[in-house]
């Protein structure tokens, strides 16, 4: 006889992108005893254990049907921080607005975050997530100082830089053990302001050509993408430097945390609440477009010249409107980012956009970002450039949008590119077997069996890549 | 919509009749079905149709206390849960100067006992998941208490309500709660009985899905609406004067 779950311990659990969800049993520990405790209750049921932070994957990699969902939202408490060296210690649960809320007094701003405060370390490292930063800082996991990991086979183990197991755990997607404890480097700053330079593009060359130039003198750049526009306009966008302030002053009333929230009105009175509601009235190709259009014709107003913006305005763009991913309900979105090598992406990227059109499929927002490779074994950085593509789910374009997505995951791994298990909800295992390589994922598959030998971690895309 | 929207359904009382239909077509349509129900060589038959489709669970559902455990199983086995249909039930033949408590209690073990016993589990379960449709085989016999088989009506008067208060609950979490009240259907269960037209069982399972994505109570065809509106709304001195 197998051991019964609670019955009331089963929930609904979702992607970031709502497009795909899983039924699970939810357990949300405090200590380590209760995660080993939940390997344990999963092994006497049969069941097998999804790792999941705070489900800001867009796909499915923090969710499994019928699974034991170990979420480690909990366990957030900062174990330690020194102002003086800028070496915060937390458990794996704390996100990332939990540490810069704590350290930006004392100057401090993690060094890679992602487009929102609110993915946990633990998501944040086992994605190994990049920042618009990536070609200077390059990924999270180069910073971090140490780990404990607790691994299924029982192994509490702290792993440092030194360590091959660091390289694989970090961007190991959750599916060899669970980070429990972080130690991160922080980035030391003066101005909790950054100094920020918009461009606008005309069309893909321009594009290009803004990230060469910035790249090496800049401290973040990114760019946006209308995938809408044809002709001579195809590829156009606005592009952004940013630098940090280096004038060598301290900016105490900068780095007050409250000096960074960020408005909870547009235009001074509409409550920034409501207007996902709104935005659901444009949440169409026709609405899009012109949202694309009217953001780029804009771009005039502040055209070359630089403004000042807190570190959390630029930083985390996706928090400025709060719940905007429910104006995709109910069928969602999925994100889809692929990683090119630069002297391909150029092209690659034209032909990705020309696919979208042909297919009347255009996605609704598209970000241009520069990367650099990194040592992790499962890595989604290149020596090239990504461009992240939402497309909206419906009913019926769903079989469209992932016949495009395949098109366009035969032209990446032609070129020699990437992808990024955080956004995938389109790969298949032979893109997979592609990109990674039969070495890597023979490492990858050695490394599981000692770690995790009854086969514990998975989760729905595990399970579709056949990892 | 049609049955090709579920993934993954139980159906319980599965073996023959509306209920092996149903497993049948949900598993053409693609959904993976489990079939449960008490006997083995009628299911193990039922999976050798699609091999791929149907997984066989071999119940009692007179045995109430297996439930919890064998509906985690199932549920784990199937990989999800968007459909729960309980169609088990039995129908005796009952003598018109009749009462045997033995033969009656066994009526209300199956059609009642063990549908509290499951849809119980199924409706925890959409409760907390806040997706799902629960299905519940009734009879238009629910709507009155009738000369010839008195338990059987009050079972499936219960289960009416009981589908009902299900309803009141769930459908605000946006599960869809449904109450099939089916007319005579050429099945085992009717064998012994006598009708001018029976629908096929077929076509009630054909009709049950398709009926099954809109919460609320419904009979298979138009005309028993109407034939049930009346007959649900005879005064009752004048019904027990009639033979119906």
């Amino acid at each position: 006889m197998s051991v019964l779950i609670p019955s009331d311990r089963i929930g609904h659990i979702e992607g970031f992108g709502q497009s795909s969800g899983a039924d699970g049993y939810v357990y949300r520990p405090t200590n380590l005893e209760q995660i080993q405790d939940c390997f344990e209750l999963a092994r006497k049921a049969g069941r097998k254990v999804v790792l999941r932070g705070a489900g800001r994957s867009y796909g499915d990699a923090s969710i499994l049907n019928e699974g034991v969902v170990l979420d480690i939202t909990r366990m957030r408490q900062i174990l330690s921080w020194d102002p003086r060296t800028g070496v915060i210690e937390a458990q794996a649960g704390a996100t990332i607005e939990d540490i810069w809320r704590l350290t930006l007094e004392d100057g401090w701003w993690p060094p890679v975050v992602s487009g929102t405060m609110f993915p946990t370390l633990a998501g944040a490292l086992a994605m190994n997530i990049h920042g618009k930063n990536n070609p200077q800082a390059g990924t999270i996991g180069e910073h971090v100082e140490e780990i404990d990991v607790l691994f299924p086979n029982g192994e509490l183990r702290t792993l440092t830089n030194q360590d091959r197991l660091f390289y694989a755990v970090i961007s190991g997607f959750g599916s060899l053990g669970a980070i429990v404890r972080v130690k991160l480097r922080m980035k030391k700053i003066q101005n909790g302001n950054l100094q920020v330079l918009p461009l606008r593009c005309a069309n893909w060359d321009e594009q290009f050509a803004a990230f060469e130039k910035y790249v090496p003198i800049a401290d973040y750049q990114v760019s946006w993408v209308d995938c809408f526009a044809r002709g001579k306009g195809f590829g156009r966008g606005d592009f952004h430097a940013a630098w940090y302030a280096y004038d060598g002053q301290e900016h105490p009333l900068s780095l007050n945390a409250n000096s960074q929230d960020l408005p909870d009105t547009i235009l001074g009175f509409f409550p920034k609440s409501s207007v996902w509601r709104y935005l659901r009235w444009f949440n169409n190709r026709t609405g899009m477009r012109m949202i694309n259009a009217a953001k780029h014709r804009s771009g005039f107003i502040s055209e070359g010249r630089p403004f000042q913006q807190s570190l959390v305005a630029f930083s985390f763009l996706l928090d400025f409107v709060p719940d905007w991913r429910k104006s995709y309900l109910p069928g969602g979105f999925i994100q889809y980012q692929s990683f090119v090598p630069k002297e391909r992406a150029p092209e690659v990227f034209a032909h990705q956009v020309e696919l979208q059109q042909a297919a009347g499929l255009e996605s609704f927002l598209g970000v241009l970002k520069r990367h650099r490779p990194d040592k992790f074994l499962l890595s989604h950085a290149v020596d090239g450039y990504s461009l992240a593509l939402d497309f909206k789910i419906t009913a019926g374009n769903k079989q469209r949008v992932f016949a495009l997505a395949h098109k366009m995951n035969d032209l990446v791994l032609e070129a020699g590119g990437r992808f990024y298990l955080a956004k995938d909800s389109t790969l298949r295992p032979s893109d997979v077997e592609a990109y990674l390589g039969q070495d890597t994922l023979a490492e990858y598959r050695k490394l599981k069996s000692e770690l995790d030998p009854g086969m514990l971690l998975t989760s729905s895309l595990a399970q579709r890549l056949d990892f | 919509m049609s049955s090709g929207s579920y993934r993954y359904a139980v159906v319980i009382g599965a073996s023959t009749g509306i209920g092996a239909e149903l497993v049948r077509q949900l598993a053409a349509s693609g959904a993976r079905v489990a079939a449960v129900a008490r006997n083995r060589d009628r299911l193990e038959a039922l999976v050798r149709e699609n091999p791929e489709k149907i997984l066989a669970y071999v119940h009692d559902v007179k045995c109430p206390a297996e439930v919890p455990e064998l509906f985690q199983k199932i549920t784990g086995e199937l990989g999800g849960l968007d459909l729960f249909i309980y169609n088990a039930g039995v129908m005796p033949e009952i003598g018109a100067n009749e009462y045997d408590f033995g033969k009656d209690s066994g009526i209300i073990d199956v059609n009642i006992t063990g549908a509290v016993a499951w849809l119980d589990q199924a409706a925890l379960r959409f409760d907390n998941v806040q997706h799902g449709t629960l299905v519940g085989i009734g009879s238009v016999a629910g709507d009155r208490g009738r000369q010839g088989t008195p338990v059987y009506n009050a079972s499936k008067s219960f289960l009416a309500s009981f589908m009902e208060a299900l309803r009141n609950r769930l459908s605000k979490r946006g599960i869809t709660v449904v109450t099939i009240k089916p007319g005579p259907v050429d099945t085992e269960m009717t064998a012994h009985m006598q009708f001018s037209h029976m629908m096929s069982a077929k076509d009630a399972a054909r009709i049950t899905l398709a009926k099954s994505h809109k919460s609320g109570e419904h009979y298979l065809k138009f005309t028993h609406k109407i034939a049930f509106w009346i007959i649900r709304n005879i005064p009752s001195p004048l019904f027990r004067k009639l033979k119906i």
